[in-house]
């Protein structure tokens, strides 16, 4: 299998930021690669690179087997790309966005007006068509904005967190949609921030920070990593806190992690760790105010790898790291 | 990227601003508004600034023209900041469209404005008592020179929008170089009877040349106004076409250049 999607060792600095620090992947064709990371771990930044919007300062990246710095007007012909916010221009309808997108592809006045109406149709979004965009709801224009990037059906698509922002229901839609697309052998590279996203859709995750790669592998082998699922206890005394870590921490794979009256442990298997838990503190006789099973977070998951947390990994506030 | 496909992309992007005009009319009817205010203001409260041989209506109108349509380029330069924010030039900037074709596009919908506001312009400038005194034939040639000026400060207005970080910036920013180069000129007033060190900037002011051949092609010329004895103002409509010439030279190349590296972010 070739790869479709390649970055090598890309260097990215703003001032003293290394908002990519030799950063390397490569997405096979027809699979899935999810960039998994908090704010300003250099996601966007590498997705910028890739799709022509930014030079690195070094290394190299490729699309289709085309380099994407060499010859951007080649790589551009083969990409779809959907951003952060939708850009949609809100003052024209559903149609004549596609339309625009389209007619820029230079797939001529009549192909464009087909594309358009056919992936309405496909989004479910005919009915809106002929609004302008303006009167959308978030989710449909999220909709429109990822319509936009397959108006000329590319091989290769690029997702930046496609679904942020958006309220479950749509996210759930939203999902769906690029499963769908996925199964017909689209490349896609996506950001996220939910390592829920990112196991639903891709094959394979990298998780990364400030620049670099620090993990990669399937949602199961990442969980691996990570310890799975969190079995979480809050303590109804602040006073028995002590005495519910040393009961359970045998049960769990790594330590636990403690924050006021709220006990955290990565466990393997869950259900059996929740009900020996719940029977050495019954036998205990000390009383909780919750507690329960829940799957690893973005947090989680840096906490395991890199010791910090995820929203302290953003070296400086700068926005141009993102 | 070949010459016809630029010039489709360009028509492309002109059309999606187009719709956009037809869809927020406010813009172009508070933007025609802005030269009726100047036109009345200027006409009936500073009618007693001496024009020597002519009067003030038909002296102050060319100035007008040429200070409005500079004073509206700055929305190209806004609407690009605008698209900027809002991550539709990263769209574009990801498209296989040709370089040019966005500001090529929003330069020439632009121009759909300042149709409507020279068109606004004449008709409320006749009624104040402004008339042109050459042959239709000049009359045409003045209302062209006019449009072309329109366009070609859209490209100093896109540098500058495609430059700056927020459209609120792009607003000031693309307003702020305007009001010296109108007021250290022939715009408003007779150039003789400006103090000589503000005279002497003004009569190479590409300001004062544009007027002067907008003045000379409308016929609103008063022999007892003489120009000032520099190359310009000897030969307002030639120097008017090379001083445009060279900001085309500068700010097109600019444009596309900082469109190439603007960023959403």
């Amino acid at each position: 299998m070739t790869d479709t999607i390649v970055a090598h060792e890309l260097v990215k600095t703003y001032g003293d930021v290394r908002a990519l620090d030799s950063l390397s992947l490569s997405v096979p064709e027809g699979t899935v690669l999810g960039l998994l990371g908090p704010n300003g771990a250099g996601k966007t930044t590498a997705l910028r690179v890739l799709t022509t919007l930014l030079r690195p300062d070094s290394g190299s990246a490729a699309v289709a087997g085309i380099d994407v710095l060499a010859d951007p007007d080649r790589a551009r012909e083969v990409i779809g790309v959907s951003g952060q916010n939708a850009a949609v221009d809100e003052y024209l309808t559903g149609f004549e966005n596609l339309d625009m997108i389209g007619r820029l592809y230079h797939l001529g006045r009549s192909k464009s007006r087909d594309r358009a109406h056919a992936l309405l149709e496909q989004f479910q979004l005919s009915e809106a068509a002929d609004r302008p965009a303006k009167t959308w709801s978030g989710g449909m224009r999220r909709r429109l904005d990822l319509a936009g990037a397959l108006v000329a059906e590319p091989p290769v698509l690029f997702l930046d967190e496609p679904t942020t922002g958006l309220d479950p229901r749509s996210r759930t839609d939203l999902w769906e949609v690029i499963g769908g697309l996925v199964q017909r052998g689209t490349t896609l590279l996506l950001t996220t921030q939910y390592l829920e996203e990112a196991e639903r859709l891709a094959d394979d995750i990298m998780v990364i920070d400030r620049g670099t790669a620090i993990a990669q592998g399937t949602a199961d082998e990442l969980k691996a990593k990570v310890g799975g699922e969190r079995l979480e206890i809050i303590a109804r005394d602040e006073d028995d806190v002590a005495t519910i870590v040393s009961t359970v921490s045998n049960l769990g794979s790594d330590k636990p992690d403690v924050g006021g009256r709220r006990i955290c442990l990565p466990v393997v298997t869950g259900p059996t760790a929740l009900m020996e838990a719940l029977r050495r503190l019954d036998d205990k006789g000390i009383e909780l105010n919750d507690v329960g099973l829940r799957r690893p977070t973005l947090d989680d998951v840096f906490l395991s790898l890199t010791g910090h947390a995820a929203e302290e990994s953003e070296p400086t506030p700068t926005e141009a790291v993102t | 990227m070949t010459l016809a496909m630029t010039a489709s992309d360009g028509w492309t992007v002109a059309r999606r601003n187009i719709f956009r005009m037809a869809r927020n009319p406010e813009v172009v009817i508070w933007s025609t508004i802005q030269p009726i205010m100047f036109i009345v203001l200027f006409v009936y409260v500073f009618d007693s600034i001496p024009t020597p041989g002519i009067s003030y209506e038909e002296y102050v109108m060319a100035g007008i023209f040429a200070q409005t349509v500079m004073f509206n380029s700055a929305l190209t330069g806004v609407g690009l900041a605008e698209d900027i924010q809002k991550g539709i030039i990263d769209r574009f900037r990801a498209l296989p469209m040709a370089r040019s074709a966005v500001l090529i596009g929003r330069t020439t919908s632009d121009l759909v404005n300042g149709l409507a506001q020279l068109a606004v312009m004449v008709v409320v400038g006749l009624a104040v008592g402004w008339r042109t005194s050459s042959s239709p034939l000049e009359v045409l040639a003045g209302l062209g020179l006019i449009l072309l000026i329109a366009y070609v400060f859209s490209w100093i207005s896109a540098a500058v929008g495609l430059s700056v970080k927020s459209v609120e910036v792009a607003n000031s920013a693309g307003f702020v170089w305007m009001f010296p180069v109108t007021f250290v000129s022939n715009v408003f007033v007779d150039i003789n009877q400006l103090t000589p060190a503000v005279r002497n900037i003004a009569i190479w002011n590409p300001m004062s040349a544009f007027v002067a051949a907008i003045r000379e092609l409308f016929g609103n010329t008063s022999e007892e106004i003489p120009q000032p004895d520099v190359w310009p103002l000897q030969n307002p409509v030639l120097a008017s076409f090379l001083w445009l010439a060279l900001i085309l030279a500068i700010f097109v190349p600019l444009s596309v250049r900082q469109y190439k590296k603007a960023s959403s972010r």
